[in-house]
Parts: C-alpha cells; structure tokens; sequence
C-alpha cells in the first residue's frame, strides 16, 4: 500500500483528502502546517504528499524546498492542493520540485487524474 | 409522452445524428428535451413534438438534435492514445511523409476542442523534430454549439484539470480570472467545422491521421460500418485511424485492422497487399496474420 502524507491547515480539507485518498488505496498520514510535515518525512518519507500552500510556521512553498533537500527527498511526489490558482503560484511551485499541482475547490475525480499523471496510480 | 411520440423522436435521432435509442431512453430525451420545450412556452414533451412537424421547423429540429448529442470531453482522454500519437503515429509518418514534409489530421468528433487541442499540444512537444513541417488540425462536429466553445478555447477550472498535466497548462493556456484559454498560437493550429458523419466527407481530402473517438459508440452495426467504409477510403496507405476506448473495428469491416499492442489504433487493410506481396496469404506475414486473427 502507497503512503500520501495529507499537509493542510484545515481539518475539514484532512478529512475530505483522507476520505479521497483512502478510496485510491492510500495510506494517510497527516500534519496541521510544514514543521510537522517536514518532521514526519525525516521520520519515515511517503510516496506521496498532497501539500496546501498557505499555513501557519512554515507553508507549504517553504516546505516543499526543505523535503527536496532532505536525503532521498527528491523520491516523493508532491502534489499541490491549494487556493493560490494563479499562474504565477503555479510556476514558482513547479520551479521547487512539485510534481503536480491542485486548484481548490477539487472533487475526486481531479485527485485522481493528477495522482494518475505523476505515475501514483 | 406516448410511444408514439418517443418513436418519432427516436427515428428522428437515428436519421439526423445516428443516435440509436433503445426502448427504456425515455427518460433521457425527457431530461434532455424539456427545456427546450420550456423555453418554448411548453409544459409536455408531447407539444414539441408537433412542432417538429411543422414547415420551418428545421431550426427546432437541429436544436432538438444538438441538445441530444453527449459532448462530454477532456484533455489527453484515456492518455494511451496519445502516447500512440507521439510513439508510434508520427515517427511512422516522418519516415512515410519525408518527401511532403506535411501530415494532415482529422478530429471527426471534436466536439468542445479537448482533443484536437490535445494533439497540438503534442505536436508542439515535438516541434523540434516537426520543424519545417506543416502540420494541418481540423476539428469537426455535428454540433455547432460546441464547436463554438472550442473555437473560443475557454476552459473552466475543473476542466483544465481532469487530464491535463500541470506543466501543459503552464504552457498553453492564458489564465483569465477564474477561466483557462488555449494560447494563441495553439489556437491558430486547428480549425473548427460543422460536419455530419452521416453525411459525405470525401470533399475533406484524404488524412494521414483520423480521431474518431467516443462517437461511433452512439451508433448502430450498419452506420458504424458505413462511417468506417467512407474513412477507410480517405485514409491512405500507410495512414492511421484512433478509436475511442470502447471502440473497435473488429467483427464491423476489413478496411481497417487493430495495430497489435496499440489500443485504440487501426490501420487500413490497403497497406498489407504492399507490405506483403510476394506471399498473399501467407500466415506469417504479420499484417495478414493479424488481419485474419482480427476476426
Ligand atoms: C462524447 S463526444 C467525443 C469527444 C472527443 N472525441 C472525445 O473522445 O473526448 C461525442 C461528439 O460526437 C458528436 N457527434 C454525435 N453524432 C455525430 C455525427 N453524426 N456527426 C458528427 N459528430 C457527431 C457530438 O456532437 C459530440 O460532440
């Protein structure tokens, strides 16, 4: 069974991604912001983390630069899932290491897609 | 509605679009007919249908015909085909097409412009080894409404991301607010027309590559063979045919055969004479082996 760390500030969006990923046989993880989800992949790294941007201590961009530079922390594929839906977010996420990239409001059937495009599924 | 009403309809359908309904549709033309009979001042399916009758009426009918057409579509659609595309269509083509150095491909069912658009984003993915190649898109439709939407190139959010690859929207699109348009220099790479399948296409010229995906599916064994025929002879030899997912040729007409380990893709018989002639039946021949197995 695949691993996906779900990092989001948002309880609500947790459950919904948990309810999401578990249905695509994920095993899920969680963190409330990026120190815990930076903490959790020095601990053990996931094959996936499906990563809000904006949250509180450190967000989503600044933990993305962190994983990557962490051993084996260019294996993971990180997934954006976030409400900055301009271009310009998307650029400077992509230009980090994300490997795909969420516009909130999502619905099941575009987690499923982008987890399918970078190979998860 | 009576079953009269739903009979008239239904053949309707049949003659105009090649939509086959069965008996137990009812409930989907009922759905799909009852704003327009609204809109019209109407209560019951069984007032429009008079007024499909009436001289005139062919606005009514084209709308009535457009409204039951299922245009669901979107970015690189069930992907392997397009891995085809890039894989094995086109460097078969820059090999057969050296000379010309031009490659002209049909969407025969393009409907809200997902799939040609789809294509010219590969095509663009392989502008360097394409550089000095006119590459021809066109996109035709039974439905003029969504060709108009395609022709326009705005997607929605959600659209955009059942499909696409993020870096592609990056690329390709220009982002407008809460909505997502092909850029223009993807747009200028396909044009858009009304065309009925039903109808003969020949005026079109021949293509080296069809997509006739996801429409042959709403037909009955008898249009779907006839549409196939009439492609057979507008695809050249060494040309290529894609077919949606649930698609095939197989057990409908020899004029094409499935390209073993390529889903969805068909090549027409036309070619095996050529690739094999000194032994016409032999069974080791692979396009004749492959054509007879087919069966
Ligand atoms: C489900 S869409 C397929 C779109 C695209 N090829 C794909 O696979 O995603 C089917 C399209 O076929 C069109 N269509 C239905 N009957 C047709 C006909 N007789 N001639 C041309 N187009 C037709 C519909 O208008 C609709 O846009």
């Amino acid at each position: 069974m695949k691993t996906c760390l779900v990092v989001d500030d948002s309880s609500v969006i947790r459950k919904v991604a948990r309810r999401i990923l578990e249905g695509l046989e994920f095993a899920i993880t969680e963190a409330e912001d990026g120190e815990q989800a930076l903490s959790e992949c020095q601990r053990e790294l996931p094959d996936a983390v499906l990563l809000d941007w904006n949250m509180p201590r450190m967000d989503g961009y600044e933990f993305l630069r962190a994983l990557r530079r962490l051993p084996g922390g260019d294996r993971p594929k990180v997934v954006f899932c976030t409400t900055e839906n301009d271009v310009a977010h998307i650029a400077r996420a992509l230009h980090a290491g994300a490997n795909e990239y969420i516009m909130k409001p999502f619905d099941k059937d575009i987690v499923e897609a982008k987890f399918q495009e970078v190979g998860l599924i | 509605m009576t079953s009269n009403e739903y009979d008239y309809l239904r053949k309707l359908l049949k003659d105009r679009s090649g939509l086959v309904l069965s008996a137990d549709k009812q409930y989907l033309v009922e759905s799909r007919l009852l704003p327009i009979a609204r809109r019209l001042g109407l209560t019951k399916l069984s007032e429009l249908v008079p007024k499909l009758k009436v001289p005139g009426a062919e606005p009514l009918i084209v709308e009535v015909v457009e409204a039951m057409t299922t245009n669901e579509s979107f970015f690189f659609r069930d992907k392997v085909p397009f891995d085809h595309f890039r894989e094995t269509v086109v460097p078969a083509l820059l090999a057969a097409r050296a000379q010309e150095r031009r490659i002209r491909i049909w969407c025969a069912a393009a409907s809200t412009g997902q799939e040609p658009y789809s294509i010219a984003m590969c095509v663009k993915e392989m502008a360097a080894k394409l550089a000095g190649w006119r590459i021809e898109i066109i996109g035709t439709d039974l439905s003029v409404e969504v060709l108009e939407k395609a022709k326009a190139g705005v997607y929605s959010q959600f659209e955009v991301q059942r499909g696409l690859p993020i870096n592609m929207l990056v690329k390709y699109f220009v982002q407008s607010g809460e909505t997502w348009q092909i850029a223009p220099e993807l747009r200028a790479m396909v044009q858009y027309r009304p065309l009925n399948l039903l109808v003969d296409f020949a005026h079109l010229g021949n293509f080296d590559v069809i997509f006739c995906r996801n429409v042959l599916i709403y037909f009955d064994q008898p249009t779907k063979i006839d549409v196939l025929v009439r492609l057979a002879r507008i695809t050249p030899a060494d040309g290529f045919l894609m077919l949606g997912a649930a698609e095939t040729v197989v057990g409908l007409t020899d004029t094409f055969r499935p390209v073993p380990e390529r889903r969805g893709l068909c090549v027409p018989t036309k070619g095996d004479a050529k690739a094999a002639p000194a032994k016409p039946k032999a069974p080791e021949s692979p396009r004749l082996a492959v054509a007879a197995g087919g069966r």
